[in-house]
């Protein structure tokens, strides 16, 4: 008990130095679209526990932002909403730190809420006639939901053209999640895959959610890595660390992100 | 009476005046520096070629040349009674019409993309009363084209405008003495004399259109032969192949070059350019 005390007390003190010791900088993070509001708040819980500390944000599809570094953009830290443009960075050679996964997240279909579309289930987006906006295929949500409709394609119940069905409607490929979720919340476009965790933005309470079978979901696993470039990696590795912290998931949480791990 | 004198033309700056060439220099440089970058990535790259021949390619660049066209057409159809009114006649208001007819030309691209939407989109202004008559503008070419007519339209009347004010008004008041009607006015006397400008405003306003990116993404959406004009094509691109992304700039970059040295015939086929 009195060793459980002291043990208590050296990581209490220990997380009392991390906090104290001054960290000083701006950290510039790229971080995927659909984590605007949830880094946003990560920002704000490090910039209070080093006043000396300024979290600079940038948002776009994790693909733009691949594009960016491999083209010499200049940032600390680098968050993708899928392993497939962390790695393309990694094999650059353009990370300090080994990728973490910190979140995982999942597909659903978004309607408007006000506006009566006839939509009751994913199998209604095949219907011909709607307007239906998706994400271009070089963004990770983009290629998240190709795989979704190849999959509910494999089932005799959907049928082997259904995602062909589905992608004629398509009237938008936009560049970005919420790009795609603000043409459903404006009522311009009758359905859109966005995150689960879209649904907790400013649109949220425009939309109306359709579920994707479990089975033909994919698991969207963000990952997160300090970059060569980083011009204050202290500081960089400061917001990983609050990203990673309880607090941290927690917020990640309350955005409707899914925990690292099960 | 003697004819007044002709004055000479102010004789050119030496280029020795160091204060002339330097910031003159950096100025050229500026404006030659990112399109030699471009054309030499384009040079440097085996696989800028081939991005050339995708259908993709070859989809946008049509109806860029077809949106850029129509929107031209179009505000020079519209846009020269308009500006022959601005440019030719004193009226209570005309400097607010002027400012209002003007002020896309200062509005960011994708505030007017924004405005067009909240106008003709289905929970815009007009919305419910274009649904009626079974008319939906976003996500179409007509879309592209009101779009790039917003934001571009206003050079073409800016342009003509001015070319009509410049037409002497000794002249168009001789034709009248003569017993020329308004429109014999307009016809033969402003409309050959602003012809210059008028070209010059329609070249403009269609290279603007060709360049049109932010309101036709808000508004007209980005799909592949519909609605994806060669700068939403450049933009695609870019998230997964830089290659590609330059093959379509150069395209874009041959299509304004091409613009430019078609207004400078033009202004090199006439004695006076007015604008």
């Amino acid at each position: 008990m009195g060793g459980a005390l002291a043990a208590g007390l050296v990581v209490a003190g220990a997380l009392a130095a991390a906090v104290a010791a001054p960290v000083r900088g701006d950290v510039l993070v790229f971080a995927a679209a659909s984590l605007s509001d949830a880094f946003g708040e990560a920002g704000r819980v490090l910039e209070r526990q080093h006043p000396g500390l300024r979290v600079a944000l940038h948002f776009a599809a994790s693909s733009t932002l691949r594009t960016q570094i491999l083209q010499g953009a200049r940032a600390d830290v680098f968050a993708s909403a899928d392993e497939r443009n962390m790695r393309l960075v990694h094999e650059a050679g353009l990370l300090r730190t080994a990728p973490l996964t910190f979140a995982r997240n999942e597909l659903v279909v978004a309607v408007p809420a006000s506006h009566p579309t006839g939509i009751s289930s994913v199998r209604d987006l095949a219907r011909p006639g709607l307007k239906l906006v998706v994400a271009a295929p070089e963004a990770p949500i983009g290629a998240y939901t190709r795989q979704v409709l190849a999959a509910l394609s494999r089932d005799p119940a959907y049928g082997p053209d259904f995602a062909r069905r589905v992608l004629a409607n398509v009237v938008s490929q936009e560049p970005n999640v919420r790009a795609t979720l603000a043409r459903v919340a404006l009522g311009e476009a009758d359905a859109a895959f966005v995150y689960r965790s879209d649904l907790v933005s400013a649109y949220g309470s425009r939309v109306r959610t359709i579920e994707i079978p479990r089975w033909a979901n994919v698991t969207a696993r963000y990952s997160i890595a300090v970059l060569r470039t980083a011009s204050h990696p202290v500081a960089a590795r400061r917001f990983i660390d609050v990203v990673l912290s309880e607090a941290g998931q927690a917020i990640l949480a309350r955005f409707g992100f899914l925990p690292a791990r099960d | 009476m003697p004819a007044a004198p002709i004055p000479r033309p102010v004789p050119a700056r030496s280029l020795s005046d160091l204060w002339v060439a330097l910031p003159a220099g950096v100025a050229v440089g500026y404006a030659v520096l990112p399109v030699a970058g471009l054309l030499l990535f384009a040079l440097s790259s085996a696989r800028v070629q081939p991005a050339l021949r995708l259908p993709a390619a070859h989809d946008a660049v049509l109806l860029t040349a077809v949106t850029s066209t129509l929107v031209a057409g179009i505000a020079a159809l519209v846009g020269t009674p308009l500006a022959y009114l601005l440019g030719r006649s004193e009226f209570r208001g005309r400097r607010l019409v002027e400012v209002v007819v003007e002020f896309p030309l200062v509005l960011p691209p994708v505030v007017a993309g924004v405005a067009l939407l909240m106008t003709f989109g289905r929970r815009g202004l007009l919305g419910p009363a274009l649904a009626a008559a079974g008319i939906e503008v976003p996500f179409t070419t007509a879309a592209v084209v009101l779009a790039q007519l917003f934001v571009a339209g206003p050079f073409y009347i800016a342009s003509a405008r001015v070319g009509f004010a410049a037409v002497p008004r000794e002249l168009t008041e001789a034709a009248s003495i003569d017993g020329a009607s308004s429109w014999q006015q307009f016809r033969h006397v402003a409309l050959p004399l602003a012809t210059p400008a008028l070209a010059g405003g329609a070249v403009l306003c269609w290279a603007r259109a060709a360049s049109e990116f932010g309101a036709t993404l808000l508004f007209a959406g980005n799909l592949p032969g519909r609605t994806q004009t060669l700068s939403l094509a450049i933009m695609t691109a870019l998230e997964a192949d830089l290659d590609a992304a330059v093959a379509l700039s150069v395209l874009l970059l041959a299509l304004s070059a091409g613009a430019l040295a078609g207004l400078r015939l033009l202004a090199a086929s006439r004695t006076t350019l007015l604008w």
